[in-house]
Formats: C-alpha cells, sequence, structure tokens
C-alpha cells in the first residue's frame, strides 16, 4: 500500500481512463484514431462545461442541483422567443438575465437565508422547469427556429478541423481555471469551501462570494445549454426532470473534487470527464446494449470511489463536517 | 276506368300528404338517443405527458370530437414518470369516469391497473403504446408489421445488389417500449433472411436527441461507408441527423412519427431521408369513433375487444404534399 500512498483520485481516474484508453486502442480497431478521439471529446464537452460549473460550485461547499433544469428552461425560453420573430441577441439576453437572476436567488437563498444548498437548489431545479413548462414555452421539445442559424456553428461548427464545442470547453475550463488560481474572489471561493467560518473571521465576504458562486455556475450552464441546442438543432426540457444533473455530479465527484469543499480544481474535471467519455465511446463502438452499459458504467465508478476511499480515507475535518 | 280514377286520386293523396309531411320535417329516429348516449358522460386520458407533438395532438382531437356532445375531457398528465402515471389511472378506477383512454409507457406497468378498471366498469382505450393486456379498444400502429416494412426499407435502400454497403443501424428509444419491442421484433423478422445486411449497432437513446447524435456520431466514425440509420422517433432523431450532417456522409435516414408538420420540414430541408407516419389526428378520430360506439352499444366493459390498426404511410420528398403532415392547435 505505501507504493500507492500519495496517489489523489484524480491520478486513479486518469490512470483508470489511460488504461480503458490502452485497453480499447488494442481491441478495437479504430478507436484510436483522430477522428475518433475527437468525436469522442466532443461527445462529452457539454458535460464537462457543466462539470466546470457544478465543480465551482462545489469547491465553494456548495452544490447546484437546479443546474440542468435552469439550462434546459432558460435556453428553452430563448429558442421559442427566436421563435416568435424576436432579434437573436435580445433572446439570447434575455434568457441570460434569467438564468443569471436564478442563479442570484439561488445564492441569496443560501447565502443569507441559510437554507442548505441542496434543498434550495432542489426545490427551485423544480420550480423552474414547472414555471418553464406552464408559462414560457408549450412543448417539451424546442426547435431551433431558421432565424437562429448563427448558434448552429456552437454546437455542430468546426474550427481548424476541430468541432466547436472542444473550444467553448477548453475555453470554459481555461477561464474557470485562472479564475480559482488568481482572481481574488476564485480564491475566496476556495476559501470559504475549505472553512466557512474561519474565512470570514479572516475577512472574507463570504454571503456575496457565496452568490456569486450560484451566479457562475448559471452563466456557464446557460452556456452549456446554448452549445447543446446547436449541436441537435433544438432543446429538450426533459432533460430538466432526467438524471442529467447526476451525470454532472458524478463527474465532478469521480474527478476527486471532494463534495466536502475546498478541494479540487478545473483539472479534475476534465479527468472525469474524460473517464466516462472514454467509456461511453468504446462501449458503443463494441454495441453493448444500453442498460448492461449502464451497469458496466456504475461497477467502473464504483471503483474509482472505493480505490480512493481505501487510498485516502476520510481524516478528522471531514468526518466532522460530513460529505455535504 | 274507375279503377284508374280511384288509383290517380290515391295516388294524389299520398303524393300531397308525402309533401305535407316533407315541409314539417320527419325526425331521424336514431338523433335524440345518440345525443342522449353522450350527455354527461365522461372521458379520462392518461398519455406518458403531455407537451409533445402525438399526445398533444391525440388530445385536441379527442376534446374538438367529444366536447361537442357534451362529453367532458379530462386530462391527467404524469409528465413522464410512470408512478404517477399509475396513481392517476388508481384513482381515477374509483372516480369511475365512463371511458378512460391511456397510452402505456411500457409494455408491464399499467397492465393489471387497466385489468380492474374494465373490471370496475370503465372501457378503456389505448393509444399507439400497447399493454401486455387486451382492453376494449387498442388505436395505434401495428409495430410488428411496420417494422417488418421498415426492414424491408432497408433491404431495399442498402443491399449490395441495390449499390449500398449492406451496413445499417438502428437507434431505439426505451428497450421496454411496446413502440422498441414489437419493431425490433418485425426488423428482425426481415434482417433474418437477408444476411447480406449487417446489423453494425443497436442502441437505444432514450428518446432524447443529445444521445442519439453521439451514437450516430460514433457509430458513423466507426462504419463510414454505413448505409442507413432508422430511429424509432422523429424528435429524437433530430440528433441522429445532426451527426449525420456533421460526418459529411450519405448516410440514409429513415425515421418515424406523428406526421407533425416538423417532419414535412425536416423532409424538405433534408434532415431525414424518409418518415413512417401513423397519422395522428386520424388516429383521434379512430378513438373517437369507438368511444361513440362504446357508449352506444352500452355493453359491459371488457365485452368486445377492438383493434385498429393506424395505415401508415411512408413520407419522402417526393411524394409529400402540404396535407401530408399536420399542425398543433395553437395553444389558448
Amino acid at each position: 500500500m505505501q507504493v500507492f500512498a500519495g496517489l489523489s483520485q484524480e491520478r486513479i481516474v486518469f490512470g483508470l481512463a489511460l488504461l480503458l484508453c490502452i485497453l480499447f486502442a488494442v481491441a478495437l480497431p479504430g478507436f484510436l484514431t483522430a477522428d475518433n478521439i475527437l468525436n469522442l471529446v466532443r461527445s462529452v464537452s457539454i458535460l464537462g462545461i457543466l462539470g466546470v460549473a457544478m465543480g465551482l460550485v462545489v469547491i465553494g461547499r456548495g452544490i447546484d442541483l437546479s443546474l440542468v433544469s435552469l439550462m434546459a428552461v432558460s435556453v428553452a425560453w430563448t429558442l421559442s422567443l427566436i421563435g416568435r420573430d424576436m432579434p437573436l441577441a435580445e433572446a439570447l439576453a434575455i434568457g441570460l438575465v434569467f438564468s443569471l437572476f436564478i442563479g442570484a436567488v439561488n445564492g441569496w437563498l443560501v447565502g443569507y437565508v441559510e437554507v442548505p444548498a441542496i434543498f434550495a437548489t432542489l426545490a427551485m431545479g423544480t420550480l423552474v422547469y414547472g414555471f418553464g413548462r406552464y408559462f414560457l414555452f408549450d412543448l417539451d421539445v424546442v426547435y431551433m427556429p431558421d432565424s437562429a442559424l448563427q448558434i448552429l456553428w456552437l454546437g455542430q461548427g468546426k474550427l481548424f478541423g476541430i468541432p466547436v464545442p472542444i473550444f467553448v470547453f477548453a475555453v470554459v475550463c481555461l477561464v474557470g481555471y485562472l479564475f480559482l488560481r488568481y482572481a481574488r474572489s476564485g480564491r475566496y471561493l476556495r476559501a470559504i469551501g475549505d472553512n466557512l467560518l474561519a474565512a470570514r473571521v479572516a475577512g472574507v465576504p463570504a454571503r456575496p462570494i457565496i452568490v456569486l458562486q450560484y451566479v457562475l455556475s448559471s452563466l456557464i450552464g446557460y452556456i452549456a445549454g446554448i452549445v447543446t441546442a446547436g449541436s441537435v438543432a433544438s432543446m429538450n426540457t426533459r432533460l430538466a426532470i432526467s438524471t442529467y444533473v447526476y451525470d454532472v455530479i458524478l463527474v465532478v465527484v469521480l474527478g476527486g473534487i471532494g463534495l466536502s469543499g475546498g478541494k479540487g480544481n478545473i483539472r479534475n474535471v476534465i479527468v472525469g470527464t474524460l473517464l466516462i467519455g472514454v467509456l461511453l465511446n468504446g462501449m458503443t463502438i463494441m454495441d453493448i446494449q444500453y442498460t448492461v452499459q449502464n451497469v458496466i458504467k456504475g461497477i467502473i465508478l464504483l471503483t474509482a470511489i472505493m480505490i480512493d476511499t481505501i487510498l485516502n480515507p476520510r481524516d478528522e475535518q471531514t468526518a466532522q463536517q460530513g460529505d455535504i | 276506368m274507375k279503377l284508374i280514377k280511384t288509383s290517380i286520386i290515391a295516388a294524389a293523396l299520398t303524393l300531397s300528404t308525402g309533401v305535407a309531411v316533407a315541409q314539417e320535417g320527419i325526425d331521424d329516429p336514431t338523433r335524440a338517443p345518440y345525443y342522449e348516449s353522450f350527455i354527461g358522460k365522461k372521458v379520462a386520458y392518461v398519455p406518458v405527458a403531455m407537451g409533445f407533438d402525438l399526445t398533444e395532438g391525440w388530445a385536441a382531437g379527442l376534446k374538438e370530437a367529444l366536447e361537442p356532445l357534451g362529453v367532458t375531457f379530462d386530462i391527467r398528465d404524469p409528465n413522464w414518470s410512470t408512478d404517477a402515471g399509475a396513481q392517476a389511472i388508481t384513482s381515477l378506477i374509483s372516480e369511475k369516469p365512463d371511458v378512460i383512454v391511456v397510452h402505456n409507457p411500457d409494455v408491464q406497468s399499467y397492465a393489471r391497473l387497466l385489468k380492474k378498471a374494465e373490471e370496475a366498469g370503465i372501457y378503456v382505450v389505448q393509444v399507439n403504446m400497447r399493454s401486455s393486456y387486451s382492453t376494449d379498444v387498442f388505436v395505434g400502429a401495428d409495430y410488428v408489421g411496420m417494422g417488418e416494412k421498415i426492414g424491408q426499407r432497408l433491404v431495399d435502400v442498402c443491399s449490395p445488389a441495390n449499390g449500398g454497403s449492406g451496413k445499417v443501424a438502428i437507434t431505439q428509444g426505451v428497450l421496454t417500449a411496446a413502440a422498441s419491442i414489437y419493431q425490433m421484433q418485425g426488423i428482425s423478422n426481415v434482417l433474418s433472411k437477408h444476411p447480406e445486411i449487417q446489423l453494425v449497432s443497436n442502441q437505444a437513446a432514450d428518446w432524447d436527441a443529445t444521445k442519439a447524435k453521439n451514437i450516430a456520431a460514433t457509430v458513423i466514425q466507426q462504419n463510414p461507408d454505413l448505409c442507413a440509420i432508422t430511429g424509432f422517433w422523429d424528435v429524437m432523431d433530430v440528433g441522429t441527423a445532426a451527426a449525420i450532417k456533421e460526418s459529411g456522409k450519405n448516410v440514409y435516414l429513415l425515421t418515424q412519427g406523428g406526421g407533425n408538420r416538423m417532419a414535412c420540414d425536416g423532409l424538405a430541408n433534408g434532415t431525414y431521408s424518409e418518415v413512417v407516419v401513423y397519422f395522428v389526428p386520424g388516429q383521434a378520430r379512430d378513438m373517437a369513433t369507438m368511444i361513440k360506439q362504446l357508449l352506444q352499444l352500452k355493453q359491459p366493459a371488457g365485452t368486445t375487444k377492438t383493434t385498429l390498426f393506424t395505415p401508415l404511410t411512408f413520407l419522402t420528398k417526393d411524394n409529400m404534399t402540404p396535407a401530408s403532415c399536420w399542425d398543433l392547435p395553437a395553444k389558448k
């Protein structure tokens, strides 16, 4: 065991992803081609963008269960506004403001009213979906109107032969990294996640930073939503009531951002996303049946988390604070 | 002579009476009982969810046909939750409407409840997705037959004899849905007789466009000479179409749906190559007709079992007309 000590979950998961990659590369002709790798990353880039949003919140010792719901509703509203002949820019602005507003309300509930994040955002997700479904659009799936074709480029276009969603993912990751590393509020966010009381005593404006955290996640969520809409020329609002948000949390936790907050970086999100991407791609190539895919996915995820728990046991601080 | 005179008078008399009656009008003897049999009746509708073309189209059609007759039409929307749907049917059984129209999420979940409803004296009409328990009426596509026809189309389009590569892929919705199970049966029936057709991928995408896109992208990547993909729902296959378009390959996309306007738009702009349509307004009319019959015959629920398979149309860019597709009524 000594040899493995110091292996963080991030490295374990990265190792697993590499191992799977090598396995697939040997066993599946056509896996290790440039086109397939691009396709693999493209297919998980939206998941990765959402992972960055969730990661930022979790590092600040919160959680945003309304992320996917808010993304679906705000983008669906944008599309339906465009469908009613509103100019593209105006509709995009309205959707974005709606998204940021709900994010701010989330932050206010968690930071000022002091509702536990898990309950505040769970309720907000349901509220937003219900509100959108009743007031903002009529159908579950809102199609991209012809006048919004510019958005299509974000989801389907290519730049230097590389699909645009990958660039969006990369930019979001880069900005997230710079924010956490260099921005003062980024460092405050980590401090709050590590120890809220100590941070407050040290003079960190804790409540505004918590609001910022949820506003950021709603902003990144909106970007992910626009890319999704561009990618399939429609927005499926059923995502809001699917288990997609748990996939996002999985990517974050799998990559090694502890739910107890303060730990982790954007790198962890990338690693978690890649493992999921490799798994899904390989299993689709092998034409494994969907239900069996879920079983395999579950087993691999549990294995990664188990190895981490054995190698990095809970310390006193996590024991006191609990995981969420 | 006298005889002739008498008959002329008789004829004249009959004629004039006839004229007199025609002026007052005679009452159609079936009219009153027809209308009476609908007054105060209740029809409840439990789709898998409102908010998409099929279920909205059926609801609109049923409403239009039944409400003017004085039938109350009540929608219980479980919004994709099988539990909520089962609960809705359970509470309907105790509320005792006259008819329940149900759209099954899968073949098992509601089977026992539908039996109970019939035993409680409620007529049960199933639409498009069948439960393993047969009730008074089923209106919907013959999915096995539809699968066979789709299989045949795949053979026609992709058989090496016709210049295709023989490689095809299938994107299902949810594996347990009646639409998927029966159709796969039909497709396998045909493909098993055609060894030259190779099924390179058979995956489920949960009726979601993003998943369908990722699957299609990977499959095309692995099989650059893929000839055709058949998807089980046009709304989901928007994603499949996006993957085909991005790959720049010429893959034949055969999809299916209720014939909403969007299907015709998709054919016109090249999103889909061919759409198998079960015409939703027609299905709504079939259901309404069967409900009217049940309410007039007044037999105990479950006495008769009727199946009405919806005629299928294979629409392509070339054979479609403006009337091939229908529009959703604007929501108030």
